[in-house]
């Protein structure tokens, strides 16, 4: 057992859980945009997938990794606009809305991917993202190398959190936006355009959706590929109502769901422990399910989550 | 001197909904001190007047002047800016945040943070010229009704409003607290404001307003100023276009106790959780039940519908202890139930009629057989009870949420009464109705009450429950403050109940 | 300016309801036109090729029979838990839990042969059933979102299926992750000479009226619905509400179990990664585009099956990527849920006069 632990738990395990909740952390704040207006948004899996791929096709012939984060950003916000189409100005079913927005995104990722790549006998890939150590503070022992030596978009995540926060919390807009998701009534008749609100919240919520996309396919792997996204934007909903709809804690909930994906993968490596890796890549989406489980019965979503709000209406 | 120019005037407003009129060719005018009292029954186009003041509902043709300038109103943004402030009849207001977080929403922040401190100015502003205050950090959960009110006041004058529209803003409150929120009206009104004060009940808006406007259907019936010399019941006939008469209630014949609750509490933190009702409905008997919103009347009504069970506490209807009580328990034991949503408990506005009609029944024999449903007989079932209860509706298949309120009461009504109830409980059963649907209601509890059966009247109407009681229970944060024959009965002594205050005898 | 307004319909004429989802369909293909375009290639021909090749033949016919079988499952599967407001979109899951019980079934050597076929059946309806009850229990027990668990337990008993297929379950003549291939005995008998028209597609069909008595002319199906619609009036009517939601995913997940048993009986023979591309989520469109009524189920299973057979044919023929058929699934539950709107709504435009 001991052997386990010492194999497993060294810094680059811990490194290594830092970079995969990265795209966790971008996931889930966005979608915490969305859910804190009121908005639902099941089309984050697919939201990710079709940013994945733009983000990596852009990167991949413009050679410019920003390019492409950028295109993967611009790529979600479209997704979120089609989102906001359905379920805002339309009023339909967010739950089904959702489901048509990843049903079509990832449809259209496989076409586009096939159509600009053919069917390579080599998977097309990119030089991804280098790390970026920050001068001085990656030189503490042990922290360092863990928080400050890696990529760009990871200290991004780092600093989203509290950003978001902020905003929510502290800032005119964020207020709005939580009353909208809470009572949509209250804010239209303090003079607040429910409805912009809505279409600002699933905006930004598609660009960090598109960041999580883009770091999955440019800076955690070096390629594009059908299984890149593999349930992880479902994970970010999931890990939305372990946080209890709050950005501090949903970003706990995506480090303990990147510290049993890192396990699993340290796990599937050590051949200490002699079953198929499947097993090992099962583990994540049960505790998911457990942890889902075990809070969602005090769980408050926001009010008006999932309630179209029309205003000309008897 | 020139004449004074009126803070507001509307001028030949009308909004349409599909086929119907809500409101044609309104005029209304609002001088500086003015309290206008809009009357007018249910239906008739108060509220959506209002909502097209504001901003909420966009009209059909007609245009607002402020101060004698013609303004665009297409948001409530807009109807803000110029210094139109509205209190909804439903609080628009958010639970889980503080006081000051409400008041802030949809105003601009200090160098992009929320700006706390102008709010706090504004609201000492507010309290200073209108005596209106509220802790800033307290949840708006934790504020009772009349202070939540009061916070929706506070808003629209923290916000700078000049005109106020309040929407029925009584009909939750005490007597008691009803003369505070008078008392500020006044004050508004010595500060040159003007106020628009939508009710349907007379007594109070001749004791606030000096003007008055009457709608019927949509159009002005009258405007005039509110002189003591206009009777009562001209204005009932200039609200409906006749005079209306209550339903005559014979004297009561009172039988045995048909529905009993003894100590019961129950559980949860709400305010109105019920800590030891006790109260017996008779045979032959009207109960009424009077009390300020959120002080267990919903909690005393979901534990009679079989909806929460008791934590401890006895609960019998005739003579049978109801151990396990569900909704399916107590309407077996002979409990109709007419819920205070219709639309979100009572019926399911996205199915037909039908459907609606049988919903409690389905597994009688009459209308499924083996698990198979027999649709002709349900098909009969609701014509039968269409006609007899005169509910207009194309047909049973029509989708029930396109029926009005008086229809889908009056389908409520026909779906419990059909299988002749011992005791029925009905929760503010008129609400929302106009005044003949409101009659029927009246008349078929009476005939229930002639037929010795046992009536419970939840309500917040106290004109209601003194026209129909024999008896009236208020309760009091989650227990019965004290029943009162009606021949004892008067709006001081129930308003003192309703505020906590035990009778003095 | 003019103004779109909303106004809600007192009736829905009939012809509207067939209307509506061949509406959406003509949308679906006149936007995705564009994509052909994109790739080159002439529309009509790419069209053609996607449409007739599945349609050209008898045998050609049969397949695409064949090919809709699943989705036929699936659809009324999800029909069943969308009535319910039990938004099950595990029902690619809950087909993994039949296929795995029917081909274990199918390869026993203790059981008579008579027993297998009926036993496969049984089996994977139950082992759907079983998988859809979790996510249910934990709904109504729990309150655990629905729409979240039924995603990620597909993910858990896809990869489940796949340490199976790795490891103890691995057929040992196989160099791949599949399982033993069922007895012969437990073959699905053929219903055609000289085509797969298997048992599965006659059980799909029989199923589907089925599944319409059950929700349109039983009271549970009255239940059902009246949870779905409004469950708090359906609980104060003294429906239990867990009930009816566990007996609508015990349904629900009987009929995906069937689609995984019939096609591990009928075509494949044994379980593999590859023994459902997506036919759970395909099950969503082709619910919503039959408005979830199960007779709708049966031409819009066959459509889709047109159409994921029809692509690997024009994708040869025109060199459109075969993901086109994903493509149109997507655009198609976008455009149907819109066109739903004007199930409940008529539109009117007006004028709005401001001076």
């Amino acid at each position: 057992m001991n052997e386990i632990l010492a194999q497993v738990f060294q810094v680059g395990f811990f490194a290594a859980l830092i970079r995969i909740a990265t795209p966790l952390v971008f996931g889930t704040i966005g979608e915490l945009f969305a859910e804190r207006s009121g908005v639902l948004n099941l089309g984050i899996e697919g939201t990710m997938m079709l940013s994945a791929m733009t983000g990596f096709s852009t990167a991949y012939f413009t050679g410019s990794l920003w390019l492409g984060i950028l295109a993967a950003m611009a790529t979600g916000i479209l997704a979120g606009l089609l989102m906001a189409l359905l379920t805002v100005s339309l009023g339909l079913s967010q739950h089904v809305s959702g489901i048509g927005t990843t049903l079509l995104c990832s449809g259209l990722s496989f076409f586009f991917y096939r159509l600009i790549f053919g069917q390579p006998s080599s998977i097309p890939n990119i030089k991804p993202f280098d790390v970026v150590p920050i001068p001085g503070l990656s030189a503490i022992p042990v922290i360092g190398p863990i928080l400050f030596d890696q990529f760009a978009l990871v200290y991004l995540a780092m600093a989203i959190v509290p950003l978001s926060a902020w905003v929510l919390y502290r800032t005119p807009w964020g207020l709005n936006l939580r009353t909208v998701g809470e009572n949509p009534d209250a804010a239209y008749s303090a003079g607040v355009s429910v409805t912009a609100m809505r279409y600002q919240a699933l905006m930004i919520a598609g660009a960090l959706m598109g960041l999580a996309g883009a770091f999955l396919s440019m800076a955690q792997f070096n390629a594009y590929t059908f299984g890149v996204i593999s349930g992880r934007g479902w994970v970010c909903i999931a890990l939305i109502v372990f946080g209890q709809w709050s950005p501090w804690k949903s970003a706990a909930g995506a480090l303990l769901f990147a510290f049993i994906d890192a396990l699993q993968l340290r796990l599937q490596a050590s051949s200490i422990i002699n079953v198929p890796y499947e097993v090992f890549l099962m583990m994540p989406f049960v505790f998911t399910i457990v942890g889902m489980a075990l809070v969602s019965r005090n769980a408050r979503a926001p009010d008006a989550l999932l309630k179209p709000f029309r205003k000309e209406e008897r | 001197m020139q004449p004074p120019v009126p803070l507001l005037e509307m001028r030949g407003i009308c909004k349409y909904f599909g086929s119907v009129k809500a409101n044609e060719n309104v005029d209304l005018t609002l001088f500086p001190g003015d309290i206008l009292g809009l009357l007018g029954e249910n239906g008739a186009g108060k509220t959506t007047l209002m909502n097209v003041l504001f901003g909420v509902y966009s009209p059909d043709g007609g245009r607002i002047l402020i101060e004698g300038r013609p303004v665009r109103i297409r948001s409530s943004a807009d109807a803000l800016r110029h210094g139109v402030g509205m209190v909804h009849q439903h609080f628009h207001l958010v639970p889980c945040h503080t006081v000051i977080e409400n008041l802030m929403v949809g105003r601009p922040g200090r160098s992009g943070r929320l700006d706390r401190r102008g709010t706090l100015d504004g609201m000492a502003e507010v309290e200073r010229r209108f005596g209106l205050a509220l802790a800033p950090d307290a949840l708006v959960s934790e504020l009772t009704i009349g202070e939540q009110q009061r916070l929706e006041i506070i808003k629209a004058l923290v916000r700078g409003a000049r005109v106020l529209i309040l929407d029925e803003p009584t009909s939750t409150l005490t007597p008691q607290e009803t003369e505070g929120l008078f008392s500020a009206l006044r004050s508004m009104a010595a500060a040159h404001m003007g106020v628009i004060f939508i009710s349907h009940k007379l007594n109070e808006v001749r004791a606030i307003t000096n003007k008055l406007m009457i709608l019927r259907r949509g159009k002005v019936s009258a405007t005039l100023d509110n002189d003591q010399s206009i009777s009562r019941r001209r204005l009932a006939e200039l609200m409906c276009g006749r005079e209306i008469t209550p339903p005559a209630k014979p004297p009561a014949t009172r039988g045995e106790v048909l529905l009993e609750m003894r100590d019961i509490h129950t559980g949860g933190t709400s305010r109105g959780r019920l800590k030891g009702v006790s109260l017996q409905a008779h045979a032959g008997e009207i109960l009424g039940i009077a009390g300020v919103s959120g002080n267990g009347q919903l909690e005393l009504a979901e534990v009679i519908s079989g909806m929460l069970a008791p934590t401890t506490g006895v609960f019998r209807v005739s003579g049978r202890e109801v151990t396990r009580p569900s909704p399916r328990r107590v309407q077996q034991l002979g409990v109709g139930r007419i819920p205070e949503d219709r639309m979100g408990t009572g019926l399911i506005t996205t199915l037909p009629l039908a459907s609606s009609m049988v919903l409690p029944r389905i597994h009688e024999k009459r209308f499924s057989r083996g698990g198979f449903l027999r649709q002709g007989a349900i098909r009969d079932f609701v014509k039968e009870q269409m006609q007899r209860f005169d509910i207009r509706a194309p047909g049973p298949e029509v989708r029930t949420g396109t029926l009005s309120g008086g229809n889908l009461q009056k389908a409520l009504l026909a779906r419990e009464l059909a299988w002749d109830p011992l005791v029925l409980l009905a929760a503010q059963p008129t609400r929302g109705l106009d005044v003949a649907a409101a009659r029927f209601v009246h008349e078929q509890f009476l005939e229930l009450r002639r037929r010795g059966r046992a009536i419970i009247v939840i309500s917040e109407d106290l004109e209601e429950l003194f026209a129909l009681s024999d008896r009236i229970a208020v309760m009091f944060e989650g227990c019965i403050n004290g029943v009162v024959p009606i021949e004892e009965a008067t709006v001081q002594k129930i308003g003192m109940l309703m505020a906590g205050v035990k009778e003095a005898a | 300016m003019i103004a779109l307004r909303l106004e809600p319909r007192e009736h829905t004429p009939v012809w509207l309801n067939m209307l509506l989802p061949l509406l959406a369909v003509l949308a679906t293909l006149v936007i995705c036109s564009g994509l052909i375009k994109l790739a080159g290639a002439s529309v009509m021909a790419a069209y053609a090729k996607l449409f007739l090749s599945a349609l050209s033949t008898r045998f050609n016919l049969v397949e695409t029979a064949v090919k809709a079988t699943p989705l036929v499952f699936t659809g009324l599967a999800v029909t069943v838990a969308f009535r319910a407001k039990f938004w099950n979109i595990g029902a690619e899951g809950q087909l993994l839990a039949g296929a795995m019980a029917a081909a274990f079934i199918g390869a026993r050597q203790g059981l008579p042969a008579w027993s297998l076929v009926p036993a496969m059946i049984a089996g994977g309806a139950a082992a759907g059933a079983l998988w859809a009850v979790v996510p249910a229990a934990l709904k109504t027990r729990y309150k655990v979102d629905d729409v979240v668990t039924t995603l990620l337990l597909n993910f858990v008993i896809f990869y489940g299926m796949m340490a199976l297929l790795d490891g103890p379950w691995k057929d040992p003549l196989s160099g791949y992750p599949d399982s033993p291939d069922i007895r012969m005995a437990a073959e699905f008998p053929i219903l055609l000479k000289a085509t797969r028209l298997h048992l599965g597609v006659l059980i799909a069909a029989l199923c589907t009226p089925l599944v319409w008595l059950l929700m349109s002319k039983t009271t549970l199906g009255f239940s059902i619905t009246a949870v779905g619609e409004n469950p708090r009036a359906a609980s104060y009517a003294g429906m239990s509400i867990s009930g009816v939601i566990l007996l609508s995913a015990l349904i629900s997940g009987a009929l995906a179990g069937l689609a995984g048993a019939s096609e591990v009986g009928g075509l494949h023979f044994q379980v593999m990664a590859g023994i459902s591309p997506g036919y759970g989520y395909t099950g969503i469109v082709i619910a919503m585009l039959a408005r979830l009524n199960p007779l709708g189920v049966i031409p819009a299973a066959f459509f889709f099956a047109v159409i994921i057979t029809g692509a690997e044919a024009m994708s040869r023929a025109t060199g459109v990527p075969v993901f086109l058929a994903d493509v149109i699934q997507g655009t198609a539950l976008v455009t149907m849920l819109i066109a739903l709107l004007f199930n409940q709504y008529r539109v009117r435009l007006r004028r709005v006069s401001h001076e």
